[in-house]
């Protein structure tokens, strides 16, 4: 029973403590499941990080689940996720009731009004780093510009975007492989 | 039933984006324009107040999502829907991942799916560009903190917090 509360602790506080998501998260990851709990080791760590980002889902989250599935199984799988979760369910939900109840106040609404734009301006500054970072063969750029471009002209559904990607990447590995 | 459906969308944004938390962005304002359970500006407020509260920014913005459309039983179903296709996929395929990670034919999908997934954000950020940005002064605000932003690499707290205030002196 212990083991599993320390668990608990150690997601919940990982959960608690981190602003962001994905790789931002590393270092905290690496204080409580390595230094302090030692339940993987860094190699793992980056193991994990690796597999998460090709795993659906937040990476964070695959992180989570992965690790405690390694400590304690399916139960500690699922009680990772859950300690990681919960921080962010308590906060933003109290956070979101407050807000709701504050929609009415014109200063308020001055401040999100400038907060959007800054949204919209980070939006963009991540797309640029993403891009600096992922895209880089011509084969790639390709894939980004293409989807782009059916994006803005078309409005398909996120989804079929990830699909179309993934059977090009399918026929990209058939097409290797016939060239051995 | 609104919770049969939030949960059925939150799942397939869960099992669909891939790449992290900012690939939900595109998901989430699909469904602005699918249902009326928020605007494309309270979207907007909803990656604010995410990426300025602890936890992983697609955990808070699925919870916000969910609070939004149904209340605290929304965000709660919402939340779960959203993490558990990765609970499953991880879980059933834990032992045979780190073959998987090495595998040829998956790196090769993640090549291909990488750059659709920073088109999408891109895609998402345009329309809500279009929607937030409406006069030159408010474009003028919104190019001057992209600049600022790509050159000072501050945490996006602080930019956040700066554009608050702006907003709030220039009662944008």
């Amino acid at each position: 029973m212990l083991e599993y509360w320390k668990i608990f602790i150690a997601f919940f506080k990982v959960g608690l403590f981190t602003f962001g998501g994905g790789a931002a998260m590393v270092p905290f990851f690496r204080r409580e499941l390595i230094e302090k709990n030692g339940y993987i080791s860094e190699e793992e760590l980056m193991n994990y990080y690796a597999i998460g980002q090709c795993t659906p889902g937040i990476i964070a989250v695959n992180v989570a689940t992965f690790t405690g599935y390694k400590i304690k199984g399916v139960k500690g799988g699922c009680l990772a996720t859950f300690s990681i979760i919960l921080p962010s369910l308590i906060v933003i939900t109290l956070l979101a009731g407050i807000l709701q109840m504050l929609s009415q106040n014109e200063l308020l609404s001055h401040i999100f009004s400038g907060i959007r734009k800054g949204v919209v301006a980070l939006i963009f500054n991540e797309v640029v780093k993403l891009f600096q970072r992922n895209v880089i063969s011509v084969y790639q750029k390709c894939i980004f510009f293409g989807i782009l471009a059916i994006l803005l002209c078309f409005s398909i559904s996120p989804i079929l975007a990830i699909l179309l990607a993934a059977g090009v990447g399918s026929i990209n590995y058939c097409l290797k492989r016939q060239k051995k | 039933m609104i919770f049969a459906v939030l949960f059925s969308e939150f799942f397939k944004i869960g099992l669909f984006a891939i790449g992290g938390g900012l690939v939900t962005i595109p998901f989430l304002f699909e469904l602005t324009k699918k249902f009326d359970w928020f605007s494309a500006q309270e979207l907007m407020d909803m990656i604010a107040v995410s990426q300025s509260t602890p936890g992983p920014v697609g955990v808070n913005m699925a919870t916000y999502a969910g609070f939004k459309a149904a209340g605290v039983s929304g965000g709660i179903i919402a939340t779960f829907g959203l993490v558990l296709p990765s609970v499953i996929i991880v879980i059933l395929v834990a032992s045979l991942l780190k073959q998987c990670s090495e595998n040829k034919f998956v790196c090769e999908l993640m090549t291909a799916i990488r750059p659709a997934g920073i088109a999408l954000i891109l895609s998402a950020g345009i329309e809500l560009c279009k929607l937030s940005v409406t006069n030159w002064k408010e474009g003028l605000f919104t190019a001057a903190f992209f600049v600022l932003i790509y050159f000072y690499k501050k945490s996006p707290i602080f930019y956040i917090i700066l554009s608050a205030i702006l907003g709030a002196v220039l009662e944008l």
